[in-house]
């Protein structure tokens, strides 16, 4: 499971830098998204998946799954929300300022 | 602290009320509230110069901390050396000064706040230098020397070869800085200590270490920039742009002596070693021999005396490494001999300051009262300008070494010295030493013939008023003091060369040669020797060579004033100017594409490498410690790899959107198979908010186009693309087999253990976030606040007209 796992997360981390290199800002900012999803799947890989009960205690289980990577995984998910949400408005501003999403085209002035 | 640091630092600190005093006082001439400084500096150090032979005082030392735990004290010292160099820093520092006042007028636009604050800041760079005992600290005022050169240079800034001028004396010298302080620490890894005093006393212990050739090729490149050494003396002519008073002081009779101070200073600790002396005393000569040619074909004034200043450190420069020879040999044995290449030096460093003070003052003065410097323009002022001529006849005559003034007895000593080092026997110097004599005459007859031309391209001839921009004549009593003062030295030394021996030289010869014994003793008539034929020959050449100038005027040589090294710095600096711009355009592009390239390629490589530099690929997973795959899962892992492949290849926004939801759906589906329930909800509750946003936003924005760029971005992206997957997933894999081998204890189990008793909640994530770490919940929050925030200013701010965001 770990090394399919491990495989997904490689394609993700792939196919998200393939997206931020390319010319169309937009793509760039899903390239972003994918790249913290690929990220959070990585940590949760690495933390391991026993045959433990979620992390509620409540559950009689004498084995839990690791809560702190998925505490951290929280804090990631709200914070890259946080992040996209902001990216995806500066395009919109971008793009209506400039009336081009492509990157070749928003590149300053010669003398700058 | 002590009244020497005090010394050292006043000069910074009455440059601090200048531009109050100039601003405060604008009728009087600032130069009037500096004055009393150098004067009073020189008043309080004459107080240590010795009154008889054997009186000298001993060696002062004052310590102030400064990063004791870096071994970096402020260290003042004070020896016969340092003295000698303070006295000529403060000394012509007060004439010059004074000249300055004269020279400088106090005009509208003339921002003589400036001039006085570089003046000052010089003047305590250059007495930190020869005062500190600690290494670093002379490296930082050494600096400081360089910069406040380099402003002093570039005064009249409007003027394009004064920002030349500075600019190069700035790159030569800094460089030279660079290496010396590289040389300094090569010195503290020998010894141990950044302490002259320490270093001199483990002398045995730094000729003997195998970086003794590095670190005096460090040290003397540092010591050669700062005193214009062959080859790197071009900065010097182009300095003559400055101020008179300012070439009078910095660069003839105190910075460019700093390099001397430097090589007489590391002598003890160097000195005796063959490359100290090849180095020193073959670079001083080729100096030496080629700043005399080069003098004689030059046009400007102060162009001459630049090349002679060049040339005449040369001379001492060359002394000194003939001298160090002397270390060599036992103290007090047959090395005594030699040691008078070292009085030499010290003898004509004295009388070099005076002369050629004198006389850069006295040019000055003619630029100054004729408005030119050039001697095809100039002639005839001798009736004109009857004081300028005596001051510049006997500045002249002693540069050309010819009795009774004090020039002619360091000449002869210069000679004595010179047909001593043939006698030595070592360094091979029984093949090469008759070089020295043969290139110190044929360098005499130049200076002797630069001196002529001087004088009577000056002086003599036809006054031609139609060639000058203003009408000649002699300049104020105020400007001849400083001058004349210098002079007076010259005729006084000259007659009475012993009041300097026991009060100067020989505390100087003590600090270079510590240990020997030596008889000071300066008189002119030493009886029919070599010596003094060789000064007549000088005599005899120069003015036959003279007399046939004319007919060498326009040959290629005289035509061509401008040094051919000159060449050589200026495509120099070309070339790093138009390979740094070829770099910046390299990286540079201005497309975000690159930069993340850049970034992507470099963390890829950095991570391999360092992986691959410890070791720690590894596969060895234990196949038991890895989890079954239920069908479920790999049915929701195949799905989100899948999905994930075609986000790049579609061109339709909704689409890509909606491939982009379902990819984020899917990723709290894997959650919910990890047993991670809040995960799971908050991944759903985010995703669903993005997919909504992510609607509302698109809607004002473009249809996604088939990507655009350059067939050969493509393929270099998939490749990047392609490796960045790799490197995580070998990262994954290894660390995954770490965590087999190594069994760290997981600091997971304190939460486990102590949830329920320390904050009352069952859900192990919720506490954490909420008890354990709720500060950093809190701050979390208002990343949010901070982005909303901004999300709204970018939204509402209404765009104003013609504005370009």
């Amino acid at each position: 499971m770990e090394l399919l796992m491990i495989l997904l997360i490689g394609i993700i981390f792939s196919v998200s830098t393939y997206l931020i290199l390319t010319n169309s800002l937009l793509r760039v900012i899903f390239g972003i998204i994918m790249l913290s999803h690929g990220a959070h799947l990585l940590l949760l890989t690495l933390s391991g998946f026993n045959e433990g009960a979620p992390p509620l205690l409540g559950e009689e289980s004498s084995v839990y799954m690791d809560p702190l990577p998925q505490a951290l995984i929280l804090t990631a998910i709200v914070i890259s929300f946080g992040v996209t949400a902001f990216l995806l408005v500066l395009g919109y501003r971008t793009y209506r300022a400039h009336e081009t999403d492509k990157l070749d085209k928003l590149r300053g002035h010669a003398d700058e | 602290m002590s009244l020497l640091h005090l010394l050292v630092l006043s000069p910074f600190i009455l440059a601090l009320f200048i531009p109050f005093l100039y601003k405060w006082f604008r009728n009087v001439h600032t130069g009037w509230f500096i004055l009393p400084l150098p004067v009073i500096l020189f008043a309080y150090l004459i107080q240590f110069v010795s009154t008889g032979p054997g009186l000298g005082f001993e060696p002062i030392m004052e310590t102030v901390p400064w990063v004791p735990s870096l071994g970096i004290n402020f260290t003042i010292y004070l020896d016969g050396l340092s003295l000698l160099f303070a006295l000529l820093i403060t000394g012509i520092g007060a004439l010059v000064v004074l000249y300055s006042i004269f020279y400088i007028a106090n005009k509208k636009d003339e921002p003589l706040n400036n001039f006085y604050v570089y003046l000052l800041m010089f003047m305590g760079a250059m007495l930190g230098v020869v005062l500190s005992d600690n290494l670093i600290v002379i490296y930082v005022f050494w600096e400081l020397t360089s910069l406040a050169s380099s402003l002093l240079i570039a005064y009249w800034f409007h003027k394009e070869k004064s920002r030349y001028g500075a600019q190069k004396s700035m790159l030569i010298t800094v460089t030279g800085g660079f290496a010396m302080l590289a040389g300094f620490s090569l010195l503290y890894v020998i010894t141990g200590t950044f302490s002259l005093q320490g270093i001199i006393e483990q002398s045995q212990v730094v000729i003997e270490s195998p970086l003794l050739v590095p670190t005096v090729l460090l040290v003397l490149l540092g010591a050669f920039t700062k005193s214009a050494q062959f080859p790197f003396h071009i900065w010097l002519p182009d300095a003559m742009e400055a101020p008179t008073p300012v070439s009078a002081y910095l660069h003839s009779a105190t910075m460019v002596k700093a390099g001397i101070y430097l090589v007489a200073r590391f002598t003890p600790v160097f000195g005796g070693t063959s490359i100290w002396f090849w180095m020193v005393s073959l670079v001083g000569l080729i100096t030496l021999t080629w700043g005399s040619i080069s003098a004689i074909r030059q046009k400007d004034l102060k162009g001459i005396l630049a090349f002679s200043t060049i040339s005449q450190l040369g001379l001492i420069m060359s002394l000194l490494g003939l001298g160090s020879a002397a270390l060599y040999y036992d103290v007090a044995d047959e090395g005594a001999v030699f040691t008078v290449a070292t009085m030499a030096a010290v003898f004509h460093l004295i009388n070099h300051a005076t002369f050629k003070g004198g006389l850069f003052m006295a040019v000055g003065i003619i630029d100054h009262e004729t408005g030119t410097r050039d001697i095809r323009k100039l002639g005839g002022l001798m009736s004109l300008m009857p004081i300028t001529f005596t001051i510049s006849l006997i500045g002249l005559a002693s540069m050309a070494g010819l009795p009774p003034f004090n020039g002619f007895l360091s000449k002869e000593m210069f000679f004595t010295g010179v047909l001593d080092a043939t006698a030595l026997e070592i360094f091979n110097m029984q093949t090469f030493g008759i070089i020295f004599p043969i290139f110190a005459w044929i360098a005499s007859i130049f200076t002797f013939l630069y001196c002529l031309i001087m004088l009577f391209k000056t002086f003599f001839g036809k006054y031609q008023p139609e060639k000058l921009e203003k009408e000649a004549h002699e300049a104020p009593i105020g400007m001849l003091i400083s001058p004349i003062i210098l002079i007076s030295m010259v005729v006084i030394i000259g007659l009475f060369p012993n009041i300097v021996s026991y009060t100067l030289i020989e505390p100087v010869m003590n600090s270079i040669l510590p240990g020997f014994e030596f008889e000071v003793n300066l008189y002119h008539w030493h009886g029919l020797n070599t010596e003094l034929f060789m000064t007549l020959g000088v005599i005899v050449f120069g003015s036959l060579i003279y007399m046939n100038l004319g007919r060498w005027q326009e040959t290629y040589f005289f035509l061509r004033e401008r040094d051919p090294l000159n060449q050589v710095y200026d495509r120099g600096l070309d070339g790093l100017i138009t390979g740094a711009q070829g770099v910046t355009n390299v990286q540079m592009t201005g497309l975000l594409r690159d930069y993340f390239a850049y970034m992507i390629v470099f963390m890829v490589g950095s991570l391999t490498v360092t992986m691959y530099w410890f070791d720690a690929f590894t596969f060895a997973v234990d196949p038991n410690s890895l989890a079954s795959i239920p069908p479920y899962a790999a049915i929701i892992i195949a799905l989100t790899a899948a999905v994930s492949l075609s986000l790049p290849f579609i061109n339709h926004r909704v689409s890509s959107i909606i491939v982009l939801g379902v990819v984020g759906f899917l990723l709290a589906l894997l959650f919910v198979v990890f047993r991670a329930p809040d995960l799971a909800l908050t991944q759903l509750l985010v995703e669903t908010v993005m997919v909504v946003l992510l609607l509302l936003c698109f809607y004002f924005l473009p249809e996604l186009k088939k990507e655009d760029f350059k067939p050969r971005f493509r393929w270099l992206n998939l490749v990047i693309s392609i490796s960045v997957g790799l490197i995580v997933s070998l990262i994954g894999i290894s660390s995954l087999a770490l965590s087999n081998t190594a069994q760290f204890d997981s600091i997971s189990d304190y939460f486990i253990e102590n949830t329920y008793e320390l904050t009352g909640g069952k859900n192990m994530v919720n506490m954490i976030l909420d008890d354990f770490r709720a500060l950093d919940t809190i701050l979390e929050v208002l990343v949010l606040g901070i982005a909303a925030l901004g999300v709204v200013a970018l939204i509402k701010l209404r765009f104003k007209g013609g504005e370009d965001v």
